[in-house]
């Protein structure tokens, strides 16, 4: 549909508002003749019904494992009314021209798509209602639809969808802010638990993911990069490389500075990847010296104290006086957090499959960020955008790390350099080592409490890793942060570590490390108060409905919600064993209002065995498919915990210490405690789910080890020495 | 130099070198693709398969160390009343997220079971354990085992 084949009275682009409240537009075709080589009729973009009343919907965006492939399906049939039974999906390729940004980030398919894609649903049932009306000569009002047939009462004619579907096609496409919406009260989609569309496949190990691309003639190739983020290659031994048996060629790639775009490698190319591999290690490749051969995780450490003591040159909030409430304060508490930079470690390392063919390319990437790439690869190797087809391949995990499409230009480069189709494989090792991590962070905090336990002071000094005054990606804090705005004296001051280790966004970002700091010390003023955690937290909350601008506001009263919700779930304040406790922690982000309840119970020796998880959720007044929703809110809560319990990247030498999942140990079956949700449905649109589940579980099992031990911890990951019984 | 092995039920042959890892020579040598790379240090069991019944990190075993064993992955597993069981709670109750672990953890599952028809709690954690789910679907995992098994679970959606 981008190739502009359609014109006038085929294609219309539509401009749909629902989104535009987001600040997003999606722009789309609805383009209306059936191809002369289909059988199948299609009604839009998104729709084709074949004669047998098969319908096929075309998915926009990347399945990362957040289940969009089955979820926004899910809202086009729902207003198309035919039978989930009848529906097949189909992956998009890489074509904005026709379906607006394709990403998989931010938790913004639902918010963004919940309006659009129902519209679209209901123009196509409007198109085929109108050919049923034409055909029978009667008014289209007085059709109606169930399950993918029209019937016409009075005259007691009916017809199935696939029936009509060449002719709808020909029918003027409805504007799609104008098409009449279903009574929610009669969806028989939404709502319903739906499994994933792949399932099938996956549960038989058909071939779906990047890694499983297979092109004909395609060789496999391993690309080596410097330990130290960005440094070049002085010489490395090519010629050993090729004599491996199956290594077909072995260069290096001069690459650039950018840390997310084609660095400085060699390349081995073979007939299998472990030839390649083996080829590989012959290469005995010398590194360049590199400026930032320095960074260290203990200098990081080190000048983050430093910098603490030192005026900060950024102020992003001061409200009222902070210094004259701490000092008329009945109580002041002070405290220094911090966290580690943390690795992504999606499950598939980092893949793609590209194919130079007479000067055009050809890519398949598992990649949450298309478009991006595609213009990446387009500059990077000076051929114009319009030479490289995409297709987006099913990832192995996401997480926020294949918003970057490294592997992306390093495959096409590859390909382009032998002139055949490549498949490049990363180890699990140059995975790890070349990740853009979620960022390390210190916060010094002091905060006051009047003599009836209010919090009337809070400041926070941030020092996050940055270049030149600016934080790195996903390394900044908004001035809104939670508790700002809740408490009356509030200053917020801001200093930039200098630091040139990659980082970037990782599920929830700035949330996922945020919550666990603001959580805890809420947690320990609680404590000074000698106030119920719960209690406590409520009262923070204040009595507002929305706190903040109207609409952007922190919805004060739906958290205050979901935190009533899960203490009533879990038994909040119940009796509990020794060594054994409740935490609670609360966080809203990505337009999803969470609260969480750890049960902790801590051995003799330190060792940490959380129980059982109970979550609030209040993301709006319908839970679009409940199968998928369960399961990304119950894997965020373990991927909260399995990060607060054993993940920490430490940078030695300018380079990434850790390689594998033995250093980078990430949680197993053993550890997992059950996972308990409740919803509390509201009147708000429905919102996403891939992310703001997992922010509020690391501080609910910090505070949980703080009721079972009273040791507070104010670093990640849980140091369980010092949990051992004295 | 040609090996000759047996995986799914047929014999086949692969032009590789006795010390190539029997998951390349399923992957790249015989199209095999249901095995996963995840590690290659035998820590993720993304690459689990079967031989003569027993679940092996197929990362780990040089293919020339497999004798007459006969490999079962993911693609033959369903032959079996068990494997055939386990892919049906797998579904029923749609385990994966981004589906890429679920191959291995089908064929520990399903060695478990063939091994241990009901097995417990403290049961599963040592079976699974070998096999990581980065995504994190343990709670569905245990209820699918338990599934699988006849046994009674808590309701996952
Ligand atoms: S790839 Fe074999 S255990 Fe991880
Ligand atoms: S479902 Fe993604 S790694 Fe298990």
């Amino acid at each position: 549909m981008a190739d502009g084949s359609t014109t006038g009275a085929s294609r219309r682009d539509f401009l749909v508002g629902g989104g535009a409240s987001l600040g997003l537009v999606l722009s789309f075709s609805l383009a209306g003749s059936a191809g002369a080589a289909e059988t199948a009729a299609k009604l839009n973009s998104y729709v084709r019904i074949a004669p047998d009343g098969i319908v096929t919907i075309i998915n926009k965006n990347p399945e990362v494992g957040q289940g969009i492939k089955t979820m926004l399906p899910m809202l086009i049939a729902e207003e198309l009314d035919v039978d989930w039974a009848q529906v097949r999906t189909q992956q998009a390729d890489g074509d904005p021209a026709t379906y607006g940004r394709q990403i998989a980030g931010g938790s913004l398919a639902t918010p963004m798509h919940w309006d659009e894609l129902r519209r679209v649903g209901a123009a196509g049932r409007s198109m085929i209602v109108a050919a049923a009306a034409a055909k029978w000569g009667v008014s289209a009002a007085e059709c109606t639809t169930a399950l993918g047939v029209v019937y016409h009462k009075a005259s007691g004619r009916k017809a199935g969808y696939g029936t009509l579907a060449a002719l709808a096609s020909e029918q003027p496409a409805p504007t799609l802010s104008k098409v009449t919406l279903k009574d929610p009260a009669t969806y028989h989609i939404i709502g319903r638990p739906m499994i994933q569309v792949d399932t099938p496949a996956i549960v038989t190990g058909k071939p779906l993911f990047g890694i499983d691309v297979t092109v004909p003639g395609m060789l496999f190739a391993t690309y080596e990069k410097a330990p130290v983020f960005g440094a070049s290659v002085a010489s490395a031994d090519l010629a050993a490389a090729k004599a491996v048996k199956g290594v077909t060629d072995a260069f290096i790639i001069e690459g650039g500075t950018a840390l997310d775009g084609l660095l400085p490698g060699v390349a081995v190319v073979a007939t299998s990847w472990w030839a390649a591999r083996k080829g590989r290690e012959r290469l005995n490749i010398q590194w360049a010296d590199h400026p930032t051969s320095k960074q260290s995780t203990a200098s990081f450490e080190a000048e983050a104290v430093a910098l603490s003591k030192a005026t900060a040159p950024f102020r992003p909030r001061n409200d009222g006086d902070v210094d004259a409430a701490l000092k008329s304060a009945a109580k002041t508490v002070k405290a220094a957090y911090s966290y580690p930079f943390i690795s992504h470690a999606n499950l598939e390392p980092q893949n793609c499959t590209a194919s130079w063919v007479n000067g055009k390319l050809e890519i398949w990437a598992p990649t949450q960020n298309p478009e991006p790439g595609r213009q990446m690869v387009a500059k990077t190797l000076g051929i114009p955008a319009s030479d490289i087809a995409l297709h987006m391949i099913r990832c192995g995990g996401g997480f926020g790390r294949r918003l970057n499409n490294d592997y992306m230009v390093e495959a096409a480069w590859i390909s382009r350099k032998v002139g055949a189709p490549v498949k490049l494989l990363w180890t699990r090792e140059d995975d790890m080592r070349h990740d853009f991590y979620r960022p390390a962070g210190w916060h010094f905090l002091e905060a006051g409490l009047d003599a009836q336990g209010t919090v009337t002071a809070w400041k926070d000094h941030f020092v996050t890793p940055g270049e030149k005054g600016t934080p790195s990606r996903s390394a900044g804090m908004a001035s809104t942060e939670f508790p700002a705005l809740f408490i009356p004296n509030f200053r917020y001051d801001l200093s930039i570590l200098e630091s040139q280790i990659p980082t970037g966004p990782l599920r929830a970002p700035g949330s996922n490390a945020l919550s666990f700091v603001m959580q805890s010390f809420i947690d320990e003023l609680a404590h000074e108060a000698g106030a119920d955690q719960v209690a406590f937290r409520l009262k923070l909350l204040g009595d507002q409905k929305v706190v903040g601008p109207p609409m952007q506001g922190y919805g004060a009263e739906r958290m205050r919600g979901v935190l009533k919700l899960v203490a009533e779930k879990s038994g909040w304040g119940r009796a509990m064993a020794p060594r054994t406790g409740l935490g609670v922690s609360f966080h809203y982000s990505h337009l999803g209002y969470f609260a969480e309840v750890a049960e902790v119970a801590v051995a003799d020796d330190g060792t940490v065995k959380v129980k059982k998880v109970w979550v609030g959720v209040d993301v709006g007044r319908h839970i679009i498919n409940p199968a998928g929703a369960m399961n990304q809110i119950q894997g965020s809560v373990l991927d909260g915990l399995s990060g607060a319990l054993h993940q920490k990247i430490t940078i030695e030498n300018g380079a990434t210490v850790q390689s594998n999942f033995n250093d980078y140990p990430l949680m197993r079956i053993s550890e997992a405690p059950a996972v308990e949700v409740h919803f509390l449905l509201s009147e708000n649109s429905p919102t996403g789910l891939g992310e703001p589940a997992m922010p509020p579980a690391p501080p609910a099992l910090t505070n949980a080890i703080f009721a079972a031990t009273g040791v507070r911890l104010r670093s990640l990951p849980v140091d369980t020495d010092l949990l051992r019984k004295a | 130099m040609a090996i000759k092995l047996n995986v799914n039920g047929k014999a086949v042959s692969a032009d590789v070198d006795g010390d190539t890892p029997l998951l390349w020579v399923l992957r790249d040598s015989l199209g095999v693709l249901g095995p996963k790379y995840g590690c290659g240090i035998g820590q993720c069991g993304a690459c689990t398969v079967h031989v003569d019944g027993s679940p092996v990190r197929s990362c780990q075993v040089p293919v020339e160390a497999l004798g007459k064993g006969k490999v079962t992955t993911i693609e033959g597993i369903g032959l079996s009343p068990v494997g055939k069981k386990v892919q049906k709670a797998w579904t029923d109750l749609d385990v994966a997220q981004c589906g890429y672990c679920q191959a291995g953890q089908i064929m520990a599952a399903t060695a478990l079971l063939a091994a241990n028809p009901k097995p417990t709690d403290d049961d599963i954690d040592t079976a699974m354990s070998g096999n990581i789910c980065r995504c994190a679907t343990y709670v569905r995992i245990r209820a699918a085992i338990k599934l699988a098994s006849g046994q009674s679970t808590d309701k996952v959606f």
